[in-house]
């Protein structure tokens, strides 16, 4: 089956549709685990709970041109919960920016795949992020660019329930509204499940959506599974639908997807995979890439 | 004539803003004071008003300069300093984005407004962060070239100015070529101002001529990169110095030139004039800056003390 999902990753520039998105998905969350195994390092729960995520942006939904990484008239993508690096540069590689085999130096030193985001040495990368709420200034400074410059680039950011615990992002909310920034998508990957405990036991941030909406945004009537291709191309669908802005899609997804045991646990956030672990979550993680490749090629 | 640095920047702000279609300026609810509004008037498309959250304030300029433009950050030193410290760090100087940090009312000026409002670590923090040039401005001149300087690097500058009308000193054009500005020439001991303490370090050295000492006197509104050539050769001369600054004596302006003696394995006597590492207080700019001990007066007094 991996034979097969190269065959489908030899043409990276093509907007894959559900079922694709899906298989690729599953594919890259089990190179994803196998990265993070050999490296005794990286997040895991929140790098799988935003797989689907980041997949469908980069392979389905983003004006992007990996040979012209700088182009200034690309969409903008922003990783603001900057931990699920491996999740971006997994994604990133496939998608042509960098040779899939660097991944593998993955947090190594003299690696210019750091720990999180660097903007400055990882092609493909729109912005350095790591220390959690900055994501949506820095978009928010990206879309008044789009409109000062008279482009129409659109700047996509991804936050978790980290960054909306820190106070930073509610001003960008805010100053977001003030300007009725156009272009400007927040999504959220919305797993409740933060590193200590759930979300909440540690910050609840309960009726988001009418946070959102009483902030001035534009958020999303209809539920979306955030690990499910179909919701997800559906959610784009639904930021095309209309032009009021700022628009914010929250995305419920689930920390840790994709190997049972992990699913759900804060314990899972950023903890090391030990051999038996990794062992079990493989057999998980490669049914999945054949269940999906089956009903891919039926 | 004395000219506010505040209306001096503002106005230089108004002049680049007709050259530099590429520059925005934003603020943080303080335009009035920090009189960026004269850039709004004139360009109210290119400015943006971010509320009182310098966090997000900072962040956004990121965002704009990743994307090419040339943006301006103004609010109070103290509070752009240290509530956007985490977004000056890691969104602008992490990535080396050529964002323009402008502190206003730096130091003790806003004087009225008490230890809350007044900036004495703005700088400590500032320079220990990579990629960061450092500029105090002595007078309105030097916070325009501060400005020209400043459009001209590919890398982010924090330039801390000052609230209130003082005396301005001689321009110079070393000062863009970052570096410090020789004033007067002399043997017994080198005087190094930085800010605004440049005028009372200029009377200072006067009296001192007068009282029959060479002086060297030394404005170096550059903390980072320090010239430490010319501070250096002056000090080996005279083999006494005094800095004066108007910060806390940690961290700042006097700590850049200290460590910069230690390493280079000079010998001298050495005097930090500054905060004493203490909060500060409401009262008359003049009165206040007097009362810790940034004065012609204690200069003088300081000077003496090392010169016998």
């Amino acid at each position: 089956m991996d034979a097969k999902v190269k065959t489908l990753l030899e043409n990276p520039n093509k907007k894959m549709n559900s079922d694709e998105l899906s298989l690729l998905s599953a594919f890259f969350r089990k190179n994803m685990w196998d990265v993070l195994h050999q490296r005794g390092t990286g997040h895991w729960g929140g790098s799988a709970s935003s797989t689907e995520l980041i997949t469908s942006l980069y392979f389905n939904r983003l004006n992007i041109e990996p040979k012209n990484p700088k182009d200034k008239k690309r969409d903008r993508f922003i990783l603001s919960k900057g931990h699920a690096s491996i999740n971006l540069y997994t994604v990133l590689a496939n998608r042509g920016y960098f040779p899939v085999e660097d991944v593998k130096t993955f947090r190594q030193f003299g690696s210019y795949l750091q720990g999180h985001p660097c903007m400055t040495k990882i092609l493909g990368v729109d912005m350095s992020t790591g220390a959690l709420g900055h994501g949506l200034s820095i978009g928010l400074g990206m879309a008044l660019a789009s409109k000062l410059s008279d482009d129409s680039y659109c700047t996509y950011v991804m936050t978790g329930e980290g960054c909306l615990n820190e106070g930073q992002s509610w001003e960008a909310l805010m100053m977001a509204s003030k300007y009725k920034v156009k272009n400007l998508v927040l999504m959220i990957d919305y797993n409740k499940v933060q590193l200590d405990g759930t979300m909440e036991e540690i910050m609840p941030l309960d009726n988001l959506k009418d946070k959102l909406t009483a902030f001035g945004w534009h958020v999303n009537n209809e539920k979306y599974d955030g690990n499910k291709t179909s919701d997800i191309l559906s959610s784009f669908d639904w930021i095309d639908s209309d032009d009021i802005w700022p628009k914010a899609v929250i995305y419920d997804t689930i920390k840790g997807k994709g190997v049972s045991f992990t699913e759900g646990k804060n314990t899972w956030h950023g903890k090391v995979i030990d051999d038996e672990s990794y062992e079990k979550g493989l057999i998980e993680l490669q049914k999945d890439i054949q269940e999906k490749g089956v009903r891919l090629w039926k | 004539m004395e000219i506010a640095m505040r209306d001096a920047w503002g106005n230089a702000l108004v002049e680049k803003g007709k050259t530099h279609p590429e520059l925005v300026v934003l603020d943080a609810d303080v335009s009035g004071s920090t009189k960026s509004i004269l850039f709004q008037k004139e360009f109210p498309s290119r400015f943006f008003n971010c509320g009182v959250a310098e966090a997000n304030m900072v962040g956004t300029a990121a965002g704009l300069a990743s994307a090419g433009f040339r943006p301006v950050v103004n609010a109070f030193a103290i509070f752009l300093a240290l509530k956007g410290t985490d977004q000056i760090r890691n969104a602008i100087a992490y990535n080396n984005l050529p964002v323009i940090i402008a502190g206003a009312y730096g130091g003790l000026s806003d004087s009225y407004d008490g230890a809350s409002h007044q900036s004495i670590a703005d700088i400590a923090i500032m320079r220990a962060i990579p990629n960061l040039k450092v500029i105090v401005p002595s007078d309105s001149n030097q916070a325009e070239q501060a400005l020209e300087y400043a459009l001209k690097q590919e890398s982010p500058v924090y330039i801390r100015l000052n609230r209130n009308p003082m005396p301005e000193i001689e321009k110079s054009e070393e000062f863009i070529k970052e570096k410090a500005i020789k004033m007067i020439d002399g043997n017994d001991i080198t005087i190094i101002s930085n800010g605004i303490t440049a005028s009372f370090a200029l009377e200072a050295s006067k009296e001192l001529e007068e009282k029959g000492y060479s002086v060297e006197l030394i404005n170096s509104p550059f903390v980072k990169p320090l010239d430490e050539e010319t501070i250096l050769k002056s000090i080996r001369k005279t083999k006494k110095v005094i800095t004066i600054e108007e910060h806390n004596i940690i961290g700042g302006f006097s700590s850049a030139v200290s460590e910069s003696i230690v390493k280079n394995n000079v010998c001298c006597k050495f005097k930090a004039i500054g905060v004493e590492d203490t909060f500060t207080q409401t009262g008359d700019y003049k009165e206040l800056l007097s009362f810790y001990g940034i004065s012609k007066e204690n200069i003088v007094n300081q000077a003496l003390k090392i010169l016998n």
